[in-house]
């Protein structure tokens, strides 16, 4: 059985993290499986968790009345899933879906925090961390915004 | 060696017939609208003799001389790519039986034309034009085969209005290039005459049937001294100025704010393009009868200047002025020289004279120069 | 240049407004073509539109094209049925480099209707036509239905390395969500063999690009297909010009070293 720690160095959000911040990061860790289906999140709830996606695909959602569950971005091997537990109210913005088996790293957010704080150093190495996975999901988002496939319209794109 | 002789003034209209009777339909000035365009020259009657025209941006004067010069002016809003490139040409039809369709290119008995009077920065734009349509990758059948037969008397400047630059751009006013049959008009007091050579086996053909005689030193400096009148307007002008680093003066200013500022005169008019010797954009036009069996394609002049000319699918890629005027001018002084080897200006002047608000090529290029150095220090 | 005519063997419609035209010559003299190049493809009376071969290369001639329908010309096309005539002029461009692909881990990007000119890449690498040592298809499309070439991207997973993502997408869909771009973040590149060929929107090349870059990829070993006005193909309407590039003679393919400063000139 592989250890906490080591699985977190694997992990491509933790690379290059120090052996010994590793270790101390570990100790909020625990390991998960999720079956197809089952949620990681739930909109609205307690956000009490940060999860590193070892293997395994997780849906974005939210939901429409007139259309159910809508897929808005999905997450794959190496991907890491919420940043709701880093600031109050700590809910859940959007579901997250095991879209099959998941193996993940789920990390204690409250524990996380804690330490953090304890370790400002650690939580600029974690911050910046966030903030850049934070920074190429805003570019993503904006580049499906663009539509970029879509069968253009005369009227739309003639900026005469 | 060229060697030069003597055609008096008053014989001129022996060459126009000696070159008509070889076969060749005569194209050359002739007075038009109140202006000097090119066209059918069946005499030297036709010619604009007497006439010059006086030239700033925007304006454009016919006047009357006081000699009786045949080719005392400098270049009207005509050039000869009209002849050569067709304004507007059938390409192909097109019919449609019950399952068959037959398309038939339209070809036609290229004419044997003879330029008469055609200016070294005109020669330029004519070796400028067939480089871009004969010696490239593909040919232009129709251009070529015009080209082909074409029978060139040139004529050299004595003087230069004010909007031209060939000086600028290396390409006059003495003519350099290949012609069949080179002149320089010379009123000498009394005397009126044309220096002429020829510089092909078919230009000697036609010289050999005129009551020319031999040229004396007397005379080709007389015309030297006419050509080197016409270096001197230019390079007193205002309009005279360093082209060796175009290319890279443009490249580096993609976005010079001169653009903004002439876009805010700019027009996108195309008038421009239209006058331009060497501007070779085309489009085509496809139409059906009401019937719907018969299909044409014309191909016509295009400009940069027009909304459709760059137009993907969502809208054109140049939507404003600014771009417009930015592709004309880099495609002219800059992209030209990467595409084919040499500048797509000749500085005969005619986009500025023709620009209906007086926009001036030269000028925007010293702008340019202008807004890229440095400010001064704090 | 007159088109010569060619008769319409099948018909497929790919998904509503883009349809696949199968074309047999009706002379013996056609000439053969590369991938990357396209064809000038005349509707009667309506006029010509540029469109990259999208089928293999062929022995007796036979052409394939994907057309999306966007303007007069297009919608003329897609009225056509089986046994309809097309003009075609061509072929023109000078296609992909399939010379440095040899060899290569060969990424190829393709989004939207971008898959219809690199469709003959994949063939000649399935058909062994070039040997390389790793070939992955990162495909961006805006629905699954909204893909070109369906039942075949099935039969290509087998073969190749195939990422697909979608913008939109339900339940039963088993690629990406989301962009092409989060895929080929994902990806490793052994930076100094990769080749990749990219093909699509623009804006959706010049992402892409940025992602390659970051991934080490360099700018010589990056070749993307452009789409600019056309008339003639020869060379001589004009209308393709790009910087001092014809985007009908010297491209439409390019490669991202030679073209970096006019590619990002804008209203260029």
């Amino acid at each position: 059985m592989q250890k906490i720690p080591d699985m977190l160095r694997e992990h491509p959000f933790f690379r290059d993290l120090a052996p010994a911040d590793l270790e101390f990061i570990a100790g909020c860790g625990e390991n998960a499986i999720y079956a197809a289906g089952d949620y990681l999140a739930q909109e609205n709830e307690p956000a009490d968790y940060f999860f590193l996606i070892r293997k395994g695909r997780v849906a974005v959602e939210t939901y429409r009345p007139d259309r159910g569950p809508i897929c808005l971005q999905t997450l794959h091997d190496g991907d890491v899933f919420g940043w709701s537990w880093l600031f109050p109210p700590y809910q859940w913005t959007f579901d997250g879906r095991a879209m099959d088996q998941v193996h993940a790293i789920r990390l204690n957010g409250k524990c996380l925090r804690e330490k953090c704080e304890a370790e400002p150093r650690l939580g600029f190495q974690l911050m910046q961390r966030f903030a850049r996975i934070a920074t190429e999901r805003l570019q993503a988002a904006r580049i499906q915004l663009l539509d970029v496939y879509a069968q253009p319209s005369p009227l739309v794109g003639d900026r005469q | 060696m060229m060697q030069d002789f003597i055609l008096q003034a008053g014989d001129l209209d022996l060459l126009v017939q000696a070159i008509r009777k070889e076969g060749f339909q005569v194209m050359g000035p002739v007075l038009r609208d109140k202006a000097i365009t090119y066209d059918t020259v069946a005499s030297a009657a036709d010619l604009p003799q007497g006439w010059t025209d006086r030239q700033e941006k925007g304006c454009y004067r016919l006047e009357r001389r006081d000699d009786d010069a045949y080719f005392g002016y400098a270049v009207g809003p005509h050039s000869w790519k009209k002849f050569l490139q067709l304004p507007r040409r059938q390409v192909w039809k097109a019919r449609k039986d019950t399952n068959d369709i037959q398309v038939t290119e339209i070809t036609e008995e290229p004419p044997r034309m003879a330029f008469l009077g055609v200016r070294s920065c005109e020669l330029h734009a004519i070796a400028i034009q067939d480089r871009v349509f004969v010696d490239d990758q593909h040919s232009n059948e129709n251009y070529a085969q015009r080209r082909s037969n074409l029978f060139i008397v040139a004529v050299n400047c004595t003087s230069a209005a004010a909007t031209c630059f060939c000086t600028s751009m290396n390409a006059g006013p003495k003519v350099t290039l290949a012609t069949d049959l080179a002149m320089t008009e010379v009123i000498d007091g009394d005397e009126h005459y044309f220096l002429i050579g020829s510089d092909s086996y078919r230009g000697s053909q036609v010289l050999r049937q005129l009551p020319v005689t031999p040229s004396g030193k007397r005379h080709e400096e007389a015309a030297a001294r006419g050509v080197q009148n016409a270096v001197r307007q230019m390079e007193e002008g205002p309009r005279r100025f360093d082209s060796s680093d175009l290319k890279e003066l443009l490249y580096r200013n993609y976005e010079s704010a001169s653009w903004d500022q002439v876009a805010e005169r700019c027009l996108s008019c195309a008038n421009c393009t239209m006058a331009c010797p060497t501007c070779f954009c085309s489009t085509v036009e496809d139409t059906t009868d009401l019937s719907g069996d018969h299909a044409e394609r014309w191909e016509r002049w295009d400009s940069c200047f027009t909304a459709d000319f760059s137009y993907v699918t969502g809208g054109p890629v140049r939507a404003d002025t600014r771009s417009r005027y930015r592709q004309w001018m880099t495609h002219k002084l800059a992209t030209w020289h990467d595409q084919f080897g040499s500048s797509g200006c000749v500085g005969c002047g005619r986009c500025i004279t023709w620009c209906p608000v007086g926009i001036d090529l030269t000028e925007e290029v010293r702008n340019i120069r202008e807004l890229e150095k440095p400010g001064p220090e704090q | 240049m007159i088109p010569q005519m060619y008769r319409i063997e099948h018909r497929q419609e790919e998904y509503p407004g883009t349809f696949t035209l199968h074309l047999s010559p009706e002379q013996d003299d056609s000439d053969a073509f590369r991938p990357g190049q396209f064809n000038m493809l005349y509707a009667f009376g309506a006029g010509e539109v540029p469109i990259s071969m999208s089928g293999p290369e062929s022995r007796d001639g036979s052409l394939v094209h994907t057309i999306r329908t966007q303007g007069q010309v297009t919608a003329a096309l897609e009225r056509l049925r089986r046994g309809d005539q097309v003009g075609v002029r061509g072929p023109f461009g000078n296609g992909w480099p399939l010379e440095i692909a040899a060899g290569s881990d060969l990424v190829i990007i393709a989004g939207g209707l971008g898959l219809a000119p690199l469709r003959p890449v994949i063939y000649s690498v399935l058909r062994s036509g070039i040997q390389t040592s790793r070939v992955r298809l990162f495909y961006g499309a805006r629905r699954p239905a909204e893909r070109l070439f369906q039942s075949e991207l099935e039969r290509w997973m087998q073969a190749l390395e195939l990422v697909q993502s979608v913008d939109h997408a339900v339940d039963e869909w088993q690629g990406h969500i989301g962009v092409i771009t989060d895929p080929l973040q994902a990806a490793e590149f052994d930076a100094a063999r990769t080749v990749a060929f990219v093909c699509g929107p623009e804006i959706m090349m010049r992402f892409c690009i940025r992602t390659l870059r970051q991934a080490g990829v360099p700018e010589s070993a990056i070749f993307l297909s452009m789409e600019r006005n056309m008339k003639c193909a020869t060379g001589h309407c004009g209308h393709c010009q790009w910087g001092p590039n014809f985007v009908c003679k010297d491209g439409p393919v390019f490669c991202y070293g030679d073209i970096r400063q006019w590619f990002n000139i804008r209203a260029l």
